[in-house]
């Protein structure tokens, strides 16, 4: 890492992190689901993995990832057919995809929620989006999760109040199928990145933030985590990495995805 | 044949039970005049078919929904739909929550008079705990279940569009026509409001013909009326009101439904119009960057 960047903040450490999951797809639609997995999307589209698709978040897909917010009158974008939303299903459905996404509760088996929270299914104390597409995505193709605040309220003890994603739980395998065909990739949160790599498909911490500990994940996680003896830092941004993310960036939106905007070492009071 | 119609005799074609689907995609392209014209009436008892925004938001709220089938409500920008939000955690809705695949699988069964289409979408998850009424069905070709998505069929399907001809030939010139055309097939009435009213020769370019995403023996009723959309968007002729929706999105906190429906809603699309600064002004909203 001899070009690894000293000054950073988590965002782009998240997004440098992220931009991995997209490493070894070759040429899957990828679709990341707000600002930090657009932009890991995008970085893994500009860098290692050019045979990536994306889409416009609108109707076209893209030769070249789209910078996020405003881009000028006289900005053209790089479309290379048109991806309407009835369009993206026959690819959904054809496994050509990778999303990343960000639900409100992730279970133990990978479950996820976006619909609603507490109550009753009839009388949800809190309502939020409904199931989306996370139900096809889910059983379609790989999908991976940005969590910008890890903690017991997003990785829950129980199950999802509402499942809306597949998972690897064996009470709710369909028949005829196998959990491996469930294909949960990579989550990344503020404090670390783990996956369902671990034994019966359970969670696994792959690396800590600098400055994070494995204590602090697994006290702001619902459930047990798979961890090694040595678990090793998340690697830090380059400083190509970060001139990219910045292109892709120009007005700084990733600074408003984690709270307070912190710097990717937390590793002490270095001021 | 002649297909206009005013908002009014759209809806004195509805009545109360009905299952009705709105085209669109959450703040965006939807039959707003023709939503707004349901809230003027009586009707009620309805069941929805949406990718929902602030109709679902807007019919929840005053009361006509009886049921919705749906896989989001959102404004997108701002991410919880505020008064469908109230009527789920006030226990008020009947719900089918499905996937947004499912939904167009749902339409299309529908459209093409079939009861249901075999999907692997719902496996593993609620959507099938939650809907005893969607089956699972074994295959005949291989050894997995299946989820039957069951057709939707539509008493009638509401949709706005860029253009259209008197005889029902609609053009949707904006970058997506979402799911419309499978909303327009899946129902037994058809209800277009459009922005422009054009002449049938219109679509003797190629170009223009081609943005014609359903054959016009589909179109029931068209509805002539200019910025119809508002405050959703109609690209490429002007974006979604993000003033409107803060505004409307404020009521649900101070005021409710009834505030909003005060300041805005008048007693015809003319008023309303007005109220919201004129057509002149619903044209000049920006279009979105996504």
């Amino acid at each position: 890492m001899s070009n690894a960047a000293t000054e950073y903040t988590l965002a782009e450490l998240c997004i440098v992190a992220a931009a991995e999951a997209f490493r070894h797809d070759g040429e899957v639609l990828a679709t990341g689901i707000g600002v930090v997995p657009r932009l890991a999307a995008s970085l893994a589209m500009k860098t290692f993995n050019p045979d990536l698709m994306m889409t416009d978040s609108e109707a076209y897909l893209l030769s070249e990832p789209n910078p996020l917010g405003a881009r000028g009158d006289d900005f053209v974008q790089a479309s290379e057919t048109w991806m309407g939303f009835s369009r993206i299903f026959d690819n959904v459905w054809s496994g050509r995809r990778h999303a990343m996404l960000g639900p409100v509760q992730i279970d133990r088996f990978g479950q996820s929620n976006t619909s609603a929270l507490g109550g009753t299914y009839q009388q949800p104390k809190v309502m939020m989006l409904g199931a989306r597409g996370f139900p096809g995505n889910s059983i379609s193709h790989p999908n991976s999760f940005f969590v910008p605040g890890h903690n017991r309220k997003v990785f829950v003890e129980g199950e999802c109040d509402f499942v809306s994603s597949i998972g690897y739980n064996p009470q709710r395998l369909p028949k005829g199928r196998a959990l491996a065909d469930v294909d949960i990739r990579l989550i990344i949160t503020d404090l670390c990145v783990m996956d369902f790599g671990g034994a019966n498909h359970s969670m696994r911490l792959l690396s800590l933030h600098p400055g994070i500990t494995t204590a602090q994940v697994l006290e702001n996680t619902g459930f047990e985590l798979e961890v090694a003896d040595e678990v090793p830092v998340t690697a830090a941004p380059t400083a190509e990495q970060l001139a990219i993310i910045a292109a892709l960036d120009p007005h700084n939106q990733r600074a408003y995805q984690i709270k307070d905007n912190p710097p990717g070492d937390r590793s002490g009071a270095t001021g | 044949m002649d297909k206009q119609m005013t908002a009014a005799q759209v809806v004195a074609q509805l009545s109360d039970g009905m299952t009705i689907g709105i085209g669109g995609w959450g703040p965006r392209r939807k039959p707003m005049a023709l939503v707004r014209e349901i809230l003027r009436s009586d009707l009620k008892d309805l069941t929805l078919v949406s990718y929902g925004g602030a109709d679902v938001g807007m019919l929840c709220a005053a009361g006509k929904v009886k049921k919705l089938v749906f896989a989001f409500v959102s404004l997108d920008f701002i991410p919880l739909e505020p008064y469908f939000r109230q009527a789920r955690e006030a226990g008020e809705l009947e719900v089918m929550e499905i996937d947004e695949g499912m939904l167009l699988l749902g339409l299309r069964a529908a459209a093409w008079g079939i009861p249901f289409i075999p999907t692997e979408v719902g496996l593993g998850t609620d959507i099938i705990t939650r809907n005893p009424q969607i089956k699972l069905v074994d295959s005949p070709y291989d050894d997995r279940e299946w989820v039957a998505m069951p057709a939707l069929k539509l008493d009638a399907a509401l949709i706005h569009v860029d253009r259209a001809d008197a005889r029902g030939v609609c053009q949707i010139a904006g970058p997506d026509h979402y799911m419309d055309d499978w909303y327009a097939r899946a129902a037994d009435k058809t209800f277009v409001s459009c922005d422009e009213l054009v002449d049938t020769e219109f679509f003797r370019d190629p170009a223009q013909a081609r943005l014609v995403f359903w054959e016009r023996a589909v179109t029931t009723g068209v509805v002539p009326i200019p910025g119809g959309a508002h405050p959703t968007s109609c690209s490429p002729l002007y974006g979604f009101d993000v003033p409107h929706f803060k505004a409307y999105a404020a009521t649900a906190k101070a005021g409710g439904i009834g505030a909003y429906f005060d300041e805005y809603l008048g007693a015809s699309e003319q008023e309303y119009q007005q109220n919201v600064g004129g057509l002149e002004a619903i044209r000049a909203i920006a279009l979105p960057t996504y």
